[in-house]
């Protein structure tokens, strides 16, 4: 019920006395009102729920958390190194790149 | 689609899920208050992803779930008569009353309307001045600007034939309740992103410092609550309870004041009664005074109708976080959601309605058999 999807301004217009905008959610566009969200400007996205923009979605918070938890195993990696596992890995890695130079200089694949 | 497809990262989920088990120590029972992010965590299975003994419980936050059979019985009274439109949100129709749903009462000749948007309504109303045009107002504060503006624009433009009939309930006084009741199992909470984005937080911080309790303000992607659960369990491994903000991307402190004020300027707090839980104390708006002729409850004289819950339908407990689905011995059986026998199976946010919904018939065997899979080492030892 409290579903409010991100979509992108396109257009913004003035219709029966409120401010309105097309908003685009992938390849479907809808009307949204905003009213709440008076200074929005074309392409800025906004998160639209019962056809009323609530709130704008902000890029650089967006992009922050993001990061955040994209780096969160980095830290792991430095506590606790499972030296196996890693050992293993990389040996992985080296078979499979000399195959694929053997076979890139037309060596026979075994 | 941007800001979705991101957070929806299953290799970006599993470092979340490792940080978790490397900072756990105890077990901790964690709900997440939204009907959404309910939907979210049984449909993308993120329960099961977590550390034995991370236990999500749901809350009661699906405003057609709490909806009180009164109310419903009382719009199903209106959306009977002659000369009414009656206009809802689509979630609202099949939740069936003492007799029937609205989409009984469309099939048998009433003009039931399914609307997107509250504004549907004043085009309705322009083309059928001849008609009263009747909107059923449900929310929580996510939904109350928007249903707000209707009975703002209906008064401005003098529209005498547009009224609400409002049912409309708050978050904080619901978490208050939970909290207070000496049943309590919840000692985090995920709270609701999207009311906050209304509202901001600032209502939360009392909260979690009376009852020393961690309120992580989260959004509803898979990420996003898993993100919710880690900052939780980091507050409660440290010791700490206070009010954080997974979700800034899309919300800070103060939330949206052009809507929070045309709400206080239409709505006034008030009692209301929680299907499953019973009456809050000023836990819900209605209309003020000025909007007394858009007042649906007013213009229509529908009689107080007496309801009977089934008695063996445990939503109330389900919605406080004290049991789950599996508890119930009518779950899937008497009770699924085309025979909804209470509040947590009437919609699909329910709690009850998405365990059926993504195939949660079974009770899992053995106090943790659900992480039986994914961490043979914690498992307890089960039957399956």
């Amino acid at each position: 019920m409290c579903l409010a999807i991100p979509g992108k301004v396109v257009e913004t217009y003035d219709q029966g006395g409120l401010r309105m905008a097309k908003v685009q959610f992938g390849g479907i566009t809808r009307e949204a009102c905003l009213e709440y969200l008076p200074d929005t400007q074309t392409g800025e996205y906004v998160l639209v729920h019962v056809g009323f923009a609530i709130t704008k979605v902000d890029e650089v918070e967006a992009e922050r958390t993001y990061q955040a938890l994209m780096e969160l195993d980095q830290l792991n990696e430095l506590e606790s190194p499972v030296v196996e596992e890693l050992d293993e890995i990389e040996a992985a890695k080296q078979a499979t790149t000399s195959r694929f130079i053997k076979a890139r200089n037309g060596h026979e694949i075994s | 689609m941007k800001y979705l497809d991101e957070y929806r990262d299953g290799d970006v989920a599993t470092k979340i899920v490792a940080e978790m088990r490397r900072i756990q120590t105890q077990p901790w029972v964690l709900m997440e208050v939204c009907g959404g992010q309910t939907h979210s965590i049984v449909k993308n299975g993120l329960d099961q992803l977590l550390p034995p003994g991370v236990e999500l419980v749901h809350g009661p936050g699906c405003p057609v779930c709490v909806t009180p059979l009164e109310m419903i019985d009382k719009a199903h009274a209106i959306a009977r008569l002659p000369g009414v439109i009656f206009c809802s949100f689509g979630d609202m129709l099949r939740v069936p009353g003492s007799d029937g749903d609205l989409f009984t009462i469309k099939s048998n000749g009433g003009d039931v309307r399914i609307v997107y948007s509250p504004l549907d309504c004043l085009k309705i109303a322009r083309a059928n001045p001849d008609k009263q045009i009747v909107f059923f107002a449900i929310g929580f504060e996510t939904t109350a600007p928007a249903n707000a503006m209707l009975a703002w624009r209906a008064r401005e433009e003098n529209m005498t034939n547009v009224s609400l009939l409002v049912s409309h309930v708050l978050v904080p006084p619901a978490l208050e309740a939970i909290l207070a009741s000496p049943e309590n199992r919840v000692q985090g909470f995920l709270g609701p992103g999207h009311v906050c984005a209304v509202m901001g937080y600032s209502e939360y911080l009392p909260i979690s410092a009376r009852y020393k309790v961690p309120i992580v303000i989260t959004g509803f992607e898979p990420l996003d609550i898993l993100q919710g659960v880690l900052m939780t369990i980091q507050q409660l491994e440290e010791n700490r309870a206070v009010v954080e903000n997974q979700y800034s991307r899309v919300l800070d402190q103060v939330g949206n004041l052009p809507a929070q004020k045309l709400v206080g300027k239409v709505f006034e707090v008030s009692d209301r009664k929680w299907r499953g839980i019973g009456n809050i104390p000023r836990s819900g708006y209605r209309l003020r005074e000025e909007f007394a002729v858009h007042d649906a409850e007013k213009i229509f004289d529908v009689a107080e109708i007496a309801t009977l819950e089934p008695a063996i339908c445990i939503s109330g407990e389900i919605l406080r976080g004290i049991k789950k689905p599996h508890d119930c011995p009518a779950f899937g059986t008497l009770c699924n959601p085309q025979h909804p026998l209470g509040a947590t199976m009437v919609s699909a946010e329910g709690a009850c309605a998405a365990y059926y919904a993504y195939g949660r018939h079974l009770k899992p065997q053995g106090k943790d058999a659900q992480h039986q899979i994914a961490d043979p080492v914690h498992a307890t030892g089960g039957s399956a």
